[in-house]
C-alpha cells in the first residue's frame, strides 16, 4: 500500500511575500544600474484616453518606466457652473449640480438642496430627511460600484466591472423608477423633493438589498486575496495621514491614510447621527486600502438604506410653506392665491435673505461642499463647489513621482476623479 | 459664535477686523497683508488647531462698492470646529495676497483656480498659472461680474483665435523645459514652442514659415 506523500511548497506572486504581505515598494533606479546615457522621454497621456476616466490630460516625463514628474492638465470639461449659477434661481442650481459628479447626481441635489435651505433657515420634514439620506447612500453604492468596476478594468480584471454594473442596472432602475432618469436626477427641490418614492420602490430597495451582498461577496473574493490585484495596489500610492490633511483629501482617500474624518459623522447632517454605521480606516494609505475602504463602505451604506427605509413613515415631502414650494398644479389651475404664488416661483423665484453658508456632505468623492452668498435677491452673488475630486487629484503628481507607468494608473484610478466635477 | 474669535482679537488686534454670524457660520474679516501669519497661526496653536484647509475661493459683490474677498474655510480635526477667515482686496489695488501652499499643499489647486477665475495674485505660490481656463486663455478672469456670461470675445472672434493660434503652446513652459532634453525635437519645432507663449503665432513668423 503506498503512503500518500505531502509536497510543502510557498505560493508565490511577484510583490507579496508568503504571508501575503506586499514587498514591492515605490520602483526608481537602483543605485548600482549602469547609466546608458538615456534621455528623459514626455509622454502625453489623454486627454481621449480611457485609463484618465474622462477628459483628464497628463504630461508625464519618464525616466525608463518610471514617472519623473507628472504634470495634469484640467478644464477641457470646464462648463462655467459657478459662473451660469448666478443668473440662476436657487432651484435651478438642482440641475447644474446634476451634470457635476454625474456618477452621484443625487447626492449633488441633496448638497446644494441643504445648503440653499440652511441660507434661507427651512427646516425640512422627517420624511424628507429620511427620503434624502436613501438618496445619498444609493448615490454613494452606484458611485462605489462604478469606481470599483473601473479600477479593476484599469488594473487588469474586467470580470467585476461586468459583475458591479449588473447590480449598478438594478439601482439604476430603481432611481429611473423615482426620478425618472438615469443620470440628470434634479431629485431635490429647496425645501423638499421633487416627487415622493413611487409605489414598489421600498420593496424593490429590500430585494436589492438582500441580493445584492451576494455578489459583493464574490468580487471580494476574487479580488482581495488575489496576487496580482493585490501586487498591483499594495504598497503604490501612499500618503501618510500627516500628507493626506496637508493636501486637504477628503473621503476614502482620507481615511485610507487612517484619518477618522467623516462629514456624516462628524458635521451630521439629515440626522446622519442617529444611524447606526462605521466609518472604515485604512492603515497604509495605498491603493489597495482605498479599495478596501471604499470596498467597506459600500456595505455600510447598504446598512444605512435598511435603517432609512425602516424609519419611513408615511407624512409630507415638503415643507408647509407657499413662498418656497410651488403649489400642486391642481390648485395653481384652480384657486386664484395658488397660481399666484406659481407665477411668483415660475418668474421671480425665491428670495434668501442676506447672508452665505457653507455646507458639506459627504459625497461619494469625499467632502462636497457648497458655499452660496445672497444679497438678498433670488439668485445667489456667488455659488462655489467644494469639488472633492479636484482637490484630491492635486495629489497624484505627489503620489505618482517615482513610481511606473502603469502604477501611475493605478494611482488615478484610486483617487476616484469624475471629470464633471474636476473641471464644473 | 467661534471662540477663536477672541484669541485671534488678543493675539492679533488691530488686524482682525469685524466677525459676523450668517446662518450659523462664525466668519472674521481680517488683513489681507497679515493673511499668512494668522492661518499659520491658527493650523500651530494649541488650542486653535485649525489643521485642515477645506477650500479657499474668492467672492465679487454684485454692488461695485464693497471689495474682493478671499475666502479661506477652514476646520479643526481634533476639535471639529469650522471656521471661516475672510480678506478684502480694493479692486483698484493690485490684487494680490500672499499663498498658504507652504502650510498646506492642498491649497495648490485651489489658489491657482481663484487666480484663474478672478485674478487675484497669490505671493509666492510655486507655480501659478491658469487650471481649468487654457494658459493662453486672454478674455480675462471668468468669475469677476464685470465679464459677460458668454465670454468677452464675440464668437467669431474666439474661433478666429482659435484657428490663428499655435496648437503646440498647449504645452506649458514647464514642459517645454523638459522636451528641451529631448534632442529629437525638430529645431524650429522648438523655436515655435519657446516663442508661441501667447497662443497665437505671429504674422510675420507664421508667413515665414509658410515660405
Amino acid at each position: 500500500m503506498s503512503e500518500k506523500s505531502t509536497v510543502e511548497f510557498e505560493l508565490r506572486t511577484p510583490g507579496i511575500d508568503g504571508q501575503g504581505n506586499p514587498t514591492s515598494h515605490a520602483v526608481g533606479l537602483a543605485d548600482d544600474a549602469p547609466d546608458l546615457h538615456s534621455d528623459h522621454m514626455l509622454v502625453n497621456i489623454g486627454p481621449q484616453h480611457p485609463a484618465t476616466h474622462g477628459v483628464l490630460r497628463l504630461v508625464a516625463e519618464l525616466d525608463g518606466e518610471v514617472v519623473v514628474k507628472l504634470i495634469p492638465h484640467l478644464g477641457y470639461l470646464h462648463s462655467g457652473f459657478e459662473k451660469l449659477g448666478e443668473y440662476r434661481f436657487y432651484n435651478q442650481l438642482i440641475p447644474l449640480t446634476d451634470r457635476m459628479d454625474y456618477l452621484a447626481p443625487m447626492a449633488n441635489n441633496v448638497g446644494l438642496a441643504l445648503t440653499a435651505e440652511k441660507l434661507m433657515g427651512i427646516e425640512i420634514t422627517e420624511r424628507c430627511k429620511v427620503l434624502r439620506v436613501i438618496a445619498c447612500e444609493m448615490s454613494r453604492i452606484i458611485a462605489h460600484l462604478v469606481w470599483l468596476g473601473t479600477t479593476s478594468i484599469d488594473i487588469g480584471a474586467f470580470t467585476p466591472f461586468l459583475w458591479l454594473f449588473q447590480e449598478r442596472e438594478k439601482m439604476y432602475n430603481l432611481q429611473e423608477a423615482w426620478t425618472g432618469a438615469r443620470l440628470t436626477t434634479s431629485v431635490t427641490r429647496v425645501g423638499g423633493m421633487m416627487a415622493d418614492i413611487p409605489e414598489g420602490f421600498e420593496a424593490g430597495m429590500r430585494k436589492f438589498l438582500l441580493e445584492f451582498p451576494k455578489t459583493l461577496d464574490e468580487v471580494d473574493k476574487i479580488l482581495s486575496g488575489n496576487g496580482i490585484w493585490c501586487g498591483r495596489t499594495q504598497g503604490i500610492g501612499i500618503m501618510s495621514a500627516e500628507e493626506a490633511v496637508d493636501y486637504s483629501l477628503s473621503g476614502a482617500m482620507l481615511r485610507a491614510s487612517g484619518v477618522p474624518y467623516d462629514v456624516r459623522k462628524d458635521r451630521p447632517y439629515l440626522d446622519y447621527e442617529s444611524y447606526d454605521f462605521d466609518i472604515p480606516l485604512g492603515e497604509h494609505g495605498d491603493v489597495f486600502d482605498r479599495y478596501l475602504v471604499r470596498f467597506e463602505e459600500i456595505r455600510q451604506s447598504a446598512r444605512i438604506l435598511e435603517q432609512a427605509l425602516d424609519r419611513l413613515e408615511d407624512g409630507p415631502i415638503n415643507v408647509d410653506d407657499p413662498r418656497v414650494i410651488l403649489p400642486p398644479k391642481s390648485a395653481a389651475m384652480s384657486e386664484m392665491e395658488a397660481m399666484i404664488f406659481h407665477f411668483k416661483h415660475v418668474m421671480e423665484g425665491v428670495e434668501a435673505p442676506v447672508g452665505e453658508a457653507f455646507c458639506s456632505i459627504e459625497g461619494a468623492k469625499g467632502e462636497l461642499g457648497y458655499y452660496l452668498v445672497s444679497d438678498g435677491s433670488a439668485k445667489p452673488v456667488r455659488w462655489r463647489v467644494r469639488p472633492p475630486a479636484f482637490i484630491n487629484l492635486a495629489a497624484l503628481p505627489k503620489m505618482s513621482e517615482g513610481h511606473l507607468l502603469s502604477d501611475m494608473i493605478a494611482i488615478n484610478a484610486s483617487i476616484d476623479i469624475v471629470m464633471g466635477e474636476v473641471d464644473r | 459664535m467661534n471662540q477663536s474669535v477672541d484669541a485671534l482679537r488678543a493675539r492679533f488686534g488691530e488686524a482682525i477686523q469685524d466677525h459676523h454670524v450668517s446662518c450659523g457660520d462664525t466668519y472674521v474679516y481680517v488683513d489681507a497683508d497679515k493673511v499668512y501669519e494668522i492661518l499659520n497661526w491658527l493650523k500651530e496653536e494649541p488650542g486653535q488647531e485649525y489643521d485642515y484647509l477645506v477650500d479657499v475661493t474668492a467672492v465679487e459683490y454684485r454692488d461695485p462698492e464693497p471689495p474682493l474677498e478671499v475666502v479661506y474655510e477652514l476646520f479643526s480635526h481634533p476639535r471639529k470646529v469650522p471656521l471661516r477667515l475672510k480678506a478684502k482686496l480694493e479692486k483698484e489695488g493690485d490684487l494680490e495676497i500672499d499663498s498658504v501652499v507652504s502650510i498646506w499643499h492642498g491649497a495648490d489647486w485651489l489658489e491657482r483656480e481663484v487666480f484663474d477665475m478672478f485674478g487675484i495674485k497669490f505671493r509666492n505660490h510655486p507655480d501659478l498659472r491658469r487650471i481649468l481656463m487654457w494658459e493662453t486663455y486672454d478674455e480675462g478672469y471668468p468669475l469677476r461680474k464685470d465679464f459677460p456670461l458668454r465670454g468677452r470675445f464675440s464668437r467669431s472672434e474666439q474661433v478666429r483665435r482659435v484657428l490663428k493660434g499655435n496648437p503646440e503652446t498647449n504645452y506649458s513652459v514647464e514642459e517645454i523645459s523638459i522636451a528641451k532634453d529631448n534632442t529629437s525635437i525638430p529645431d524650429d519645432m522648438r523655436q515655435r514652442l519657446l516663442r508661441g507663449e501667447s497662443g497665437n503665432i505671429p504674422d510675420s513668423a507664421s508667413e515665414a514659415d509658410r515660405v
